[in-house]
């Protein structure tokens, strides 16, 4: 075993006081290696992950019509979009963090303010959004299946969740990456979704 | 009034960190003695003051005093009074406010327990602890004061959210943080051997009970954790890889790594600096827990509301302290002198090949909890790492190690002896390759059943081998019966710990292989009367109904469940729909007979037709991951009660001439 051997030379009886840099370095690692690791986080930080753009802003939602769910029915297509204004939100029952989102949609869905429609992306199996629903609650109005990301592209859908928010002309005006949660929804996509109703 | 008597608490108590965190230490340098005792006053003014913020917060949830937000956000008066309580620390600020409480618990346990230390060390450890509190005062007074009001105050609060009302998880938190916070304790000892620049047995023997006291309540932390999410998530898994799992796992591997080999330096004076590094950077991983969950760099089921300003400072507080440490430590490591050198084979090698293989393990987990942020960082795409990375990583780590603890404890220090080690090992090979083949025939004998089959025999040999130990110990067979008993009776607690903790991870390992192997789940439709059989067992459902709980309504689902015509069990899951705030969550029922557990969830009524959505599992050898998890914990409290602990540590001449003559096999 090798690593012993590193051992003994680690712990010599001996040995005169920081002989050479080879051995200083060994010390040094792990200060380095934790360095790159906060530069790495700061970067993160720094960075809010729900403002990247979505080349799609301010174009009209592309032609689509998506299967429903198993069992659900209303199905969404891009004629489901038009005449209010309107949330997509992008989930799917593998995706973690749209559970921590989930209740948060449960109750914009109660309060009447504005409809849910979910696109339920990248399931493996057709059943598994409509466990998930079942499990959690559904607070969608109509639910689109796009197993092969085909309308998420158009979409310009980089992760799950994520929810556009679309103007009653059927044009996606904002994009917000994340769950959705009380700070987001009075700050940002409230007012937002007030401001194109009247408009 | 009482609210802003916590506020004033903290403040006052920062205060007192400033003392605690300078005094003592420039007491230690300069050897005054008054200066150095007065870190033993400040830890104790610490926790009175600390204990009475967090006794305000409490009185302000139990009372329901909706003018503070915090209580407002988090409570409601339906509650029952334990979630009420437990909502203290169900949520960001009252979390972080247990968090020091804790804190500053150890700190005064040290200045208590810790009269035997030289005045120099526990003034320096103490003056490290107070450093860390204050740093954590500061982040809590300045981003995360649970004790703001709220004017007009609301008639009623938000609730604590539904899925954290549950006895399980009312008491995983501060189970957590006891070991989370406890290796704060191996951190400032690391520190202040750092600063002193010396690391000895006497050092090892302070820092064991400290290091195990908190490995112990993590172990019990985790496990509450995982039995939550199994009964409550519903889905009849027990571990996800979650990266707030992973956040607490991780100082877990580190801190059993530190356990070891702080042996290590106690008996034989080696492994020093790998030891002051292991103790700060178990700790650092604690650190780093605490920063992923509340900083929203990584989003997850269990992540508190997330904040930037609060990653932000929690990451410098990180930055300071980690990295103070770290360059504490590459200044002085390359100066600890080593002492007993050791061959290969030995009592050493085998708890080396236990360091390298945790610390292994604790890489392979930090990198796939962080990929993700590394990639984006990056701009290699937002990704997930799952479960599939974990396992296939992971499990190869852990063979060899549990191979490795079968004969570990067998050889003796400096150089063991592993034919005679292996051959006093024959039965428990045997046993292991018996329950090797029983396993694989029993299995149907396929070729993708010898992975299971394999994880059974690994099972089997950690038992027998760690029983074999125990036996030889005492004489099993050897001496007369009464002789045997009474070495029995003799033997070091310490030592019975092992055997305690060894035996809860064969039976951790059984359970693991039992439960990803053999697990069998049917999911489907059903009406009042269908029958389904999933593994041997009839599950017939006799229907639903709408029950209302104090602060919820629920489908009630009833299962009848049967095996060759004879009743087992009843079970009744439930789908509750949480008023405040509105959420559905699930009430798995599950019945176990010892061996496995029959699990049913009810779900919504089918919308195209009559009947409700039901899933039913079988989970084989699940109970027995309690079952180990008990026995390591079990393990830990036993080995705590050692005479050594309790005894007054000696002094460290003594030490260092008891070590000189180690004798082998006195773990």
């Amino acid at each position: 075993m090798s690593e012993t051997n590193t051992q003994t030379a680690d712990a010599p009886q001996q040995e005169p006081k920081g002989s050479g840099w080879g051995k200083r370095l060994v010390f040094i690692a792990p200060t380095l290696v934790f360095l790159v690791l906060i530069g790495f986080f700061v970067k993160q930080l720094g960075e809010n992950p729900a403002e990247l753009p979505s080349v799609l802003i301010d174009r009209p939602v592309p032609e689509f019509a998506l299967e429903p769910l198993p069992g659900r029915g209303k199905p969404l297509t891009s004629e489901s979009l038009k005449g209010d204004v309107s949330l997509v939100n992008i989930f799917g029952s593998w995706c973690v963090a749209c559970q921590v989102e989930h209740p948060f949609l449960m109750q914009i869905k109660e309060s009447g303010f504005v409809p849910i429609h979910g696109i339920d992306w990248r399931e493996k199996d057709p059943r598994d959004g409509m466990r998930w629903l079942q499990k959690y609650g559904d607070p969608y109005d109509h639910v689109g299946l796009d197993p092969d990301s085909k309308v998420a592209v158009d979409f310009g859908v980089t992760g799950a969740p994520e929810t556009f928010v679309v103007d009653k002309q059927g044009v996606i005006r904002y994009k917000h990456i994340g769950p959705v949660n009380a700070e987001v929804w009075e700050k940002t996509l409230k007012p937002l979704i007030e401001k194109l109703r009247t408009s | 009034m009482i609210a802003e008597l916590g506020h004033y608490a903290l403040v006052l108590a920062f205060m007192v960190s400033l003392v605690q965190s300078s005094v003592p230490l420039i007491g230690a340098q300069r050897g005054d003695a008054v200066m150095m005792d007065l870190a033993r006053p400040a830890s104790i003014a610490m926790f009175l003051l600390v204990g009475t913020s967090f006794g305000a917060l409490t009185y302000s949830y139990v009372v329901s005093d909706f003018s503070v937000i915090n209580v407002a956000q988090n409570s409601h008066t339906d509650k029952p009074m334990l979630y009420k309580i437990s909502g203290v620390w169900g949520n960001h600020e009252g979390s972080l406010l247990l968090w020091i409480t804790i804190l500053v618990t150890y700190s005064v346990a040290v200045a208590f327990f810790g009269r035997n230390l030289p005045p120099a060390l526990r003034a320096r450890t103490l003056a490290v602890q107070g450093m860390i509190t204050g740093g954590f005062l500061l982040f809590i007074l300045l981003t995360s004061n649970p004790f703001l009001r709220l004017d007009p105050a609301p008639i009623d609060g938000n609730g604590l959210n539904p899925l954290l009302q549950d006895p399980g998880l009312a008491f995983h938190p501060p189970m957590l943080y006891l070991g989370y916070v406890g290796f704060s304790m191996a951190f400032s000892f690391a520190v202040a051997a750092l600063i002193e620049g010396k690391v000895d047995a006497a050092w090892a023997r302070w820092v064991r009970p400290w290091t195990l006291l908190a490995w112990t309540f993590l172990t019990l932390g985790i496990a509450l954790g995982s039995w939550w999410a199994y009964y409550e998530l519903g889905w009849g898994g027990w571990w996800y890889w979650d990266p707030v799992e992973n956040a607490s796992f991780m100082p877990w591997l580190a801190g059993t790594a530190l356990l070891h080999s702080a042996v290590v330096v106690e008996k034989r004076d080696a492994l020093k600096s790998w030891t002051i590094l292991l103790a700060i950077l178990t700790f650092g991983l604690s650190l780093l827990g605490t920063f992923l969950v509340r900083s929203g760099i990584i989003t997850s089921v269990h992540a508190f509301a997330s904040d930037p300003t609060r990653g932000m400072f929690i990451l410098l507080l990180m930055g300071v302290s980690l990295g103070g440490a770290l360059l504490l430590y590459a200044l002085r490591a390359p100066d600890l002198k080593g002492g007993g050198l050791f061959a290969p084979i030995s009592r050493e090698g085998s708890l080396l090949l236990n360091n390298l293989l945790m610390a292994t393990a604790t890489a392979t987990v930090l990198l796939g909890t962080l990929y993700p942020v590394f990639a984006d960082a990056l701009n290699l795409g937002k990704v997930t790492v799952g479960p599939p990375f974990f396992n296939a990583v992971f499990v190869p780590l852990m063979i060899p190690l549990v191979i490795a603890m079968g004969f570990g404890p067998m050889l003796s220090w400096k150089r063991g002896d592993l034919a005679g080690a292996l051959s006093r090992l024959k039965a428990a090979a045997g046993a292991a390759l018996l329950a090797f083949g029983l396993a694989w025939v029993l299995a149907g004998g396929a070729l993708d059943d010898v992975l299971a089959a394999f994880g059974f025999g690994l099972a089997v040999w950690l038992l027998v081998a760690t029983l074999v130990e125990l036996a030889e110990r005492v004489k099993l067979f050897k001496a007369p019966l009464a002789e045997s008993g009474r070495r029995f009776a003799r033997l070091p607690r310490a030592a019975f710990g092992m055997t305690l903790a060894h035996l809860g991870m064969a039976f951790i390992v059984a359970g693991v292989t039992a439960a990803s192997a053999y697990k069998q789940e049917s999911v489907q439709v059903m009406v009042a009367g269908q029958t389904i059989t999933v593994a041997g067992y009839e599950f017939t459902f006799q229907g639903a109904e709408r029950v209302e709980g104090p602060n919820y309504s629920a489908v009630k689902g009833h299962f009848g469940v049967t095996k060759d015509g004879e009743p087992i069990a009843q079970l009744d899951p439930e789908k509750r729909e949480y008023t405040s705030p509105p959420m559905p969550t699930t009430e798995a029922a599950i019945h176990t007979n010892g061996w496995a557990d029959l699990y049913a969830v009810v779900g919504d009524p089918n919308e195209d037709g009559p009947g409700f959505v039901t899933r039913i599992y079988f989970e084989p050898l699940v109970p027995f991951l309690w079952y180990g998890s008990g026995l390591m914990a079990l393990g830990g409290f036993v080995s705590l009660t050692d005479r050594r602990h309790r005894v007054g540590a000696p002094t460290r001449r003594k030490v260092a001439a008891a070590t000189a003559g180690a004798k082998p096999a006195s773990a």
